[in-house]
């Protein structure tokens, strides 16, 4: 059987020219890479817009003479129009959530390390998963050409919201403002995603099913693994829904259908049929663009956050020098957790005039996810329990990332109640809960696994005085921004205003906007510690050698950086489960996956061999 | 040998790594993963239409003779066209090659019968004044209910996207089989056997497709005559 597995995979020699090496290459390494360029990019955009949204809630009037340069129809005499802050909310959603928070975690990191930690030379299809990378690059190309031809002069691209809700999106360019070419550009843009992660998707699943090497069995996976199978499998599933949405939607403004609209509109003083400017639609739905939009949206929030679930699990393990603790309750409640998502996307809709019986079905789905999440949490404590921990830098932002997801995560039990979540919809709670829960820590997961895999990916070490300068700023800084904005979202503060000076009972919030905005800038700016960080230790980090952190899966027993087929020719032998540290009686206190035996069993102890297969005995 | 080594022997070593467990290859699994996904587009808009039927008043404007009947040849193409490829697959199981093509190029020639048939259909509904955004004026008229309210425009956006939808997916199967058929002696069978997975498949959106969009719409009381 072993022999047809290797005829199966296609082995390609080593390419030599620099364009197939490093621009259109079919290596999972470098496509791994290229996503994670792309999320790094794509961060710094959003995370720009960010704080230009920051600047106008706490300094409103204020004028900014680089904006009054930049965009002298959006912010003229460099004040910041309406307009143009509700482009930039659109603006900042869609490239976060799309191409920051789906693509590194999964496409770079996935595309990196799940084919190497299951033993295989590459992808199940090389081809397509170059593919995959280009097809979303021209996503996010589309995306970008959405700021510099939205189609009117005052915005940076569409108005919407991520989550684009129809009518408004669906009407063109009479519904005002930001409704003309940009919003078509950002449905394009959507669509081109959708289709580029499916077929990543389908390669993930098929690549892990088929091609695990000798003896790397299910539950010998790292759960890193586990997490991107799980990502890859709730990806192919939700996709395809927000094309056939985004489809719809298309025809819609393009096609003159009416799918989400409704009938007897009243826009820009003109009733619909009753102007050949505002065409006659009759009949469609909102709330069907509601439905179809969060039965992708809700999966896609674990799209982000599983696979920093994943690199957390496998990284406190390493430097807590022990098993993860109950390694199969964490594969199940990873999957109940995607299973689960499926079934709750009712919960974005409670206010959206939905029946209460199907909102109470909707609220007792939603909260019962907080078992399998408390399963999680408990068990990453229960891995630091007595450990002997090492504080490094990936260490840390993983510990953060247990910290920002409980933290997010208790007001998800808030929101997840209809009747709570009525009063606190659409307020600075929400904004609060889903940036602490999907936004920052699947961030935190990020930086972790690009600290923890940096030497391995680059053969050098990062500068560990930097990264923990960088960790302790930016975990201080993300907790001074959203913790406010729970007292905001108390107080009443309603999310997507451009500003807030007109309401009285908002004035007193005024020095608390101001303290989140300079947190926010303060967090933004010590990024580029990260980013110095990241390019100098390319050339001049520490060497790194095959195995640093002293870890046990076979991504640490090939060369750093990795040879073009990973290991060299030879396909890896497991033998052993992924989290074998402490072991009683062990040279080194762990155990490679590939080590064959290694345990001198001590005398008087018979039977007992370390924290046994799978890492579920201790 | 320890207990635990001893379950682990016994275990389905098909999941042990260093094979293939469901002794398909990877391009069969890839199609499966395809399907399922492709599926849950057509599922999207099935919904959707399902979601906007119940919600309005429907038009029901199918006359048996010739809509359904048409509609019902054209199904007749699809299906053979399924098992035309099942023979063809069974040829390229049997290593007879040249037999395979045959079969496959009756398949594409059956698949293409029912996009013309289609186009014929969907010629003679927008000559009849079906648009995406409106219904004929005479459906408009028979179609109201008595409280006044009329049946809703959304019959042919749904129509013409779910419809259009599955033939864009005809076409490119047609597509994919004709170079299928094309370098057959080159390809292996699991590849063949691949393109007839696709094939099946679309057909078997067509079965779906057929009795929600056609079979729901007959004009049962001969309204529209």
């Amino acid at each position: 059987m072993s022999v047809e597995t290797h005829d199966e995979v296609h082995r390609h020699p080593a390419p030599t020219g620099f364009i197939r090496k490093y621009i259109f290459s079919i290596d999972h390494k470098v496509i791994g890479i290229q996503y994670i360029v792309l999320a790094l990019a794509a961060v710094l955009v959003g995370m720009t817009m960010s704080v230009l949204m920051r600047m106008n809630l706490s300094w409103p009037g204020t004028s900014w003479p680089i904006l009054a340069t930049l965009f002298p129809a959006g912010a003229p005499g460099g004040v910041m129009n309406p307009e143009f802050y509700l482009s930039l909310v659109t603006m900042h959603g869609t490239i976060m959530v799309f191409f920051v928070l789906t693509t590194a975690p999964q496409g770079g990191f996935g595309n990196y390390f799940l084919p190497i930690q299951i033993g295989a030379d590459d992808m199940a299809f090389p081809y397509l998963n170059m593919l995959s990378f280009w097809v979303t690059l021209v996503g996010f190309i589309v995306i970008l050409a959405a700021i510099f031809f939205s189609g009117s002069p005052s915005t940076i691209g569409p108005i919407g919201g991520w989550t684009g809700y129809a009518p408004l999106s669906a009407l063109g360019a009479i519904a005002g403002p930001g409704q003309g070419m940009g919003m078509n550009l950002w449905i394009i843009s959507i669509a081109i995603f959708c289709v580029g992660s499916l077929l990543g998707a389908l390669n993930f699943i098929t690549t892990l099913l088929n091609m695990r090497t000798r003896g790397m069995s299910l539950m010998r996976m790292p759960l890193t693994c586990w997490a991107w199978f799980t990502t890859a499998v709730l990806a192919l599933l939700s996709f395809p829904v927000l094309l056939g949405a985004g489809i719809l939607l298309l025809l819609d403004r393009v096609a003159g259908t009416s799918f989400f609209i409704p009938g007897g509109l009243y826009v820009g003083g003109l009733l619909s049929g009753q102007d050949a400017r505002f065409p006659l639609h009759t009949g469609g739905s909102p709330i069907l663009w509601q439905h179809l939009f969060w039965f992708f949206g809700h999966p896609e929030v674990y799209i982000a956050i599983l696979p920093g679930m994943g690199a957390t699990s496998h990284i406190l393990a390493t430097f807590a020098r022990k098993p993860v603790f109950g390694y199969r309750a964490m594969v199940f409640a990873i999957f109940a957790i995607g299973l689960l998502g499926f079934f709750v996307w009712g919960h974005h809709m409670f206010i959206s005039g939905m029946s209460p019986y199907s909102a109470v079905a909707f609220s007792i789905i939603t909260l019962s996810i907080g078992v399998p999440s408390a399963v999680k949490t408990f068990n990453w404590l229960g891995t630091l329990w007595g450990g002997k921990i090492r504080f490094t830098t990936p260490m840390l932002f993983a510990i953060g990332f247990v910290s920002l997801f409980v933290a997010g995560g208790i007001t998800g039990l808030i929101l997840g109640q209809t009747s709570l979540d009525l009063s606190s919809h659409d307020t600075y709670i929400v904004l609060a809960h889903f940036h602490l829960v999907m936004g920052v820590a699947a961030i935190f997961g990020m930086f972790a696994g690009i600290y923890f895999w940096f030497p391995k990916m680059f053969g050098r070490m990062m500068n560990e005085r930097l990264g923990q300068f960088h960790f302790w700023i930016t975990f201080i800084g993300v907790y001074s921004i959203f913790v406010p904005m729970h007292v905001m979202g108390l107080v009443g503060m309603p999310r997507r205003y451009a500003q807030f000076t007109e309401y009285e009972f908002l004035k007193s919030l005024h020095p608390l906007v101001v303290f989140v905005s300079i947190a926010a800038i303060v967090t933004a700016v010590v990024q580029i510690v990260f980013y110095f960080n990241l390019v100098w230790s390319i050339f001049k980090g520490k060497k790194a050698g095959d195995n640093p952190w002293e870890a046990t899966t076979l991504e640490w027993t090939t060369p750093s950086p990795p040879p073009h087929d990973n290991f060299a020719g030879r396909a890896p032998t497991v033998y052993r489960g992924p989290y074998e540290y402490a072991v009683p009686g062990a040279a080194n206190d762990f155990l490679m996956q590939t080590d064959p035996e290694g345990v001198v069993e001590p005398a008087g102890s018979e039977g007992i061999t370390g924290n046994g297969h799978n890492g579920h005995r201790h | 040998m320890s207990t635990e080594a001893r379950a682990e022997s016994f275990a389905a070593a098909d999941w042990d790594g260093g094979t293939l467990p469901y002794r398909v290859g990877h391009r069969k699994l890839g199609m499966w993963l395809f399907i399922v996904s492709d599926s849950l587009t057509f599922s999207a808009l099935l919904m959707g239409y399902a979601y906007l039927r119940a919600s309005n008043v429907w038009p029901t404007p199918f006359p048996f003779y010739p809509s359904i009947v048409f509609s019902s040849v054209m199904t007749f193409c699809l299906l053979s066209s399924s098992l035309t490829m099942v023979f063809g697959v069974s040829a390229s199981a049997r290593g007879d090659k040249a037999g395979a093509r045959k079969w496959i190029i009756a398949t594409i020639l059956l698949g293409l019968a029912f996009v013309v048939l289609h186009m014929i259909e969907w010629n003679h509904l927008i000559s009849e004044g079906l648009r995406p955004f409106f219904l004929p004026e005479h459906w408009v008229k028979v179609f109201t209910t008595t409280d006044g309210t009329p049946p809703s425009p959304l019959f042919g956006a749904t129509f013409f996207a779910i419809t259009g939808l599955h033939m864009f997916h005809v076409l490119t199967g047609a597509l994919y089989l004709s170079v299928v058929a094309a370098r057959v002696k080159k390809l292996k069978h699991e590849d063949i056997e691949i393109s007839g997975l696709y094939w099946h498949f679309v057909d078997l959106v067509w079965m779906f497709v057929f009795p929600l969009i056609y079979i729901m719409s007959v004009d049962v009381q001969g309204l529209t005559k």
